[in-house]
């Protein structure tokens, strides 16, 4: 962590007709930090997540990466997208390409990079997440587990400059969210600046810098782990802690 | 039969020129219809507006009318369509070439009206193919043409092919009417032209001229169904 801020949102709001799903949300992410955003469902973590890449438009208020604000659609909007690494709950694979193609396609079309450099840099990424056995093989082909690390080798062949997590082990068997979060740990080791929304407490606990907690749109609390799960604040957070940490 | 198997020649030769307006208007009709497909899932308002108009008027319009415009209306407009007078194509289809332009009128005319029904046909596909896979690729920084030509449309074009057949075997149908708006020596017009000017039967010629028309539907369809197991299997 440097100190120096790479995503701040700043008095955000967000409605889906009447609904309104992000209230005044202020954040800044540092460059190198990782954030877990937590709360009970429907709290808006998802859309604020989606917000920072503008796969959500939003009402008002200003979101600004890298010292940019977030362009309208168009290509200033695809090249700010494509150094912002997104990985899905639902893994979004591309199923009419091979793992291998599914890396390859960002830095092939959109950074026009030379397919032999980019098969050599897509094949080092698929042995980190420890796929590159299968890299000839279709999403379908592949458990749940081996697509969302597949998910996130294809953000990471973009060379990004923060990732996304929209809740990346939500959709995952229980066995398989572990290896999904080793490749998640290692990279929030290496530095890489994260957002992460996740229902992942232990991934919260050991590799998050700051917790974020949200609630009904609202950002409720912000601390560190290890002082948020001791010591919630609001109540709207020891609740939801209470409810989730007896079992 | 004795009545078409005298006259063979004759419908030899309206079969083969109904196949080539059929051959040529299939392509203008999917040329069409993937632009206005384009236009009703783009991002920009006013071209979203100008897809669904175009849709509105010619799905909902008989094809008699558009017929009617396209045989009557562009010549008072002093248009000959020549534009469809295309180096090489017109040697290889000599009736597009030609001073006398009902040949192209009624490419014209049924391209119009075709395309609604593929633009449709298209966009079912497109609306197959689950919200997230064009998320990803806009994530990963795909523009929106990238988006459509490298993820979109390859697998929205699986859901879509058994649709377009059918829309491509109406079309064929509706190839009929050009004879009666110009176009002389296609398959029903020169099977009418046997029962008016030659006196042959009725009965038989029209039986002819239907199997002329299923000898280029039926396969079609045939094939469609063999894709469509394919797919199912597949699944």
């Amino acid at each position: 962590m440097t100190g120096e801020a790479l995503i701040v949102l700043d008095n955000v709001n967000k409605y889906f007709g009447p609904l309104h799903v992000l209230q005044d949300v202020t954040l800044s992410v540092d460059r190198g930090e990782v954030v877990v955003v937590i709360g009970p469902s429907g709290s808006g973590k998802s859309t604020l997540c989606r917000a920072i890449n503008r796969l959500e438009p939003i009402n008002s208020g200003t979101i600004t990466f890298d010292g940019q604000e977030l362009p309208a659609e168009g290509r200033a909007l695809a090249r700010l997208r494509s150094e912002v690494g997104m990985v899905f709950q639902s893994f979004n694979l591309f199923a009419h390409k091979t793992i291998l193609q599914n890396v390859m396609l960002g830095p092939v079309k959109v950074r026009r990079e030379k397919s032999a450099a980019v098969r050599e840099r897509a094949m080092s990424l698929l042995e980190r997440v420890g796929i590159a056995n299968q890299a000839e093989k279709y999403p379908a082909q592949l458990s749940g587990g081996q697509q969302q690390r597949v998910a996130i080798a294809r953000a990471l062949a973009m060379q990004p400059k923060a990732m996304l997590f929209d809740e990346p082990t939500s959709a995952l068997d229980p066995e398989m969210v572990g290896e999904v979060l080793d490749v998640m740990t290692s990279l929030a080791r290496d530095g890489m600046t994260m957002v992460v929304v996740t229902h992942e407490m232990g991934f919260a606990r050991h590799a998050a810098n700051r917790v974020v907690f949200m609630a009904d749109g609202q950002l409720v609390e912000q601390a560190r782990p290890e002082e948020f799960f001791a010591n919630p604040r609001s109540d709207r957070a020891k609740d939801f802690l209470s409810k989730i940490l007896t079992h | 039969m004795s009545a078409v198997f005298d006259n063979l020649d004759v419908f030899l030769g309206g079969f083969w020129l109904t196949l080539q307006l059929c051959f040529l208007s299939a392509i203008g009709a999917l040329f069409v219809g993937t632009i206005v497909a384009v236009m009703r899932i783009s991002p920009v308002p006013p071209l979203r507006a100008i897809g669904t108009a175009y849709v509105t008027v010619f799905r909902n319009i008989p094809l008699t009318i558009v017929f009617f415009f396209s045989a009557f209306g562009l010549p008072a407009l002093g248009s000959n369509a020549d534009f469809l007078r295309i180096p090489v194509v017109d040697t290889i289809f000599s009736r597009m070439g030609i001073d006398l332009p009902y040949f192209r009128f009624a490419i014209i005319a049924l391209s119009l009206y075709t395309g609604a029904f593929v633009c449709e046909a298209l966009r079912s596909g497109i609306n197959a193919v689950p919200a997230g896979q064009a998320e990803a690729a806009r994530a990963i920084g795909l523009t929106f043409g990238q988006n459509l030509r490298h993820v979109v449309l390859p697998q929205a074009w699986k859901a879509a092919v058994v649709p377009l057949g059918s829309v491509i075997i109406a079309m064929i149908k509706n190839s009929a009417l050009a004879g009666f708006f110009g176009v002389v020596g296609d398959l029903s017009n020169s099977g009418y032209a046997l029962i008016t000017v030659n006196g042959e039967p009725t009965i038989p010629i029209m039986i002819g001229i239907s199997l002329g028309f299923l000898i280029m539907t039926v396969p079609l369809g045939v094939l469609l169904d063999r894709i469509e197991k394919r797919r199912a299997v597949a699944r």
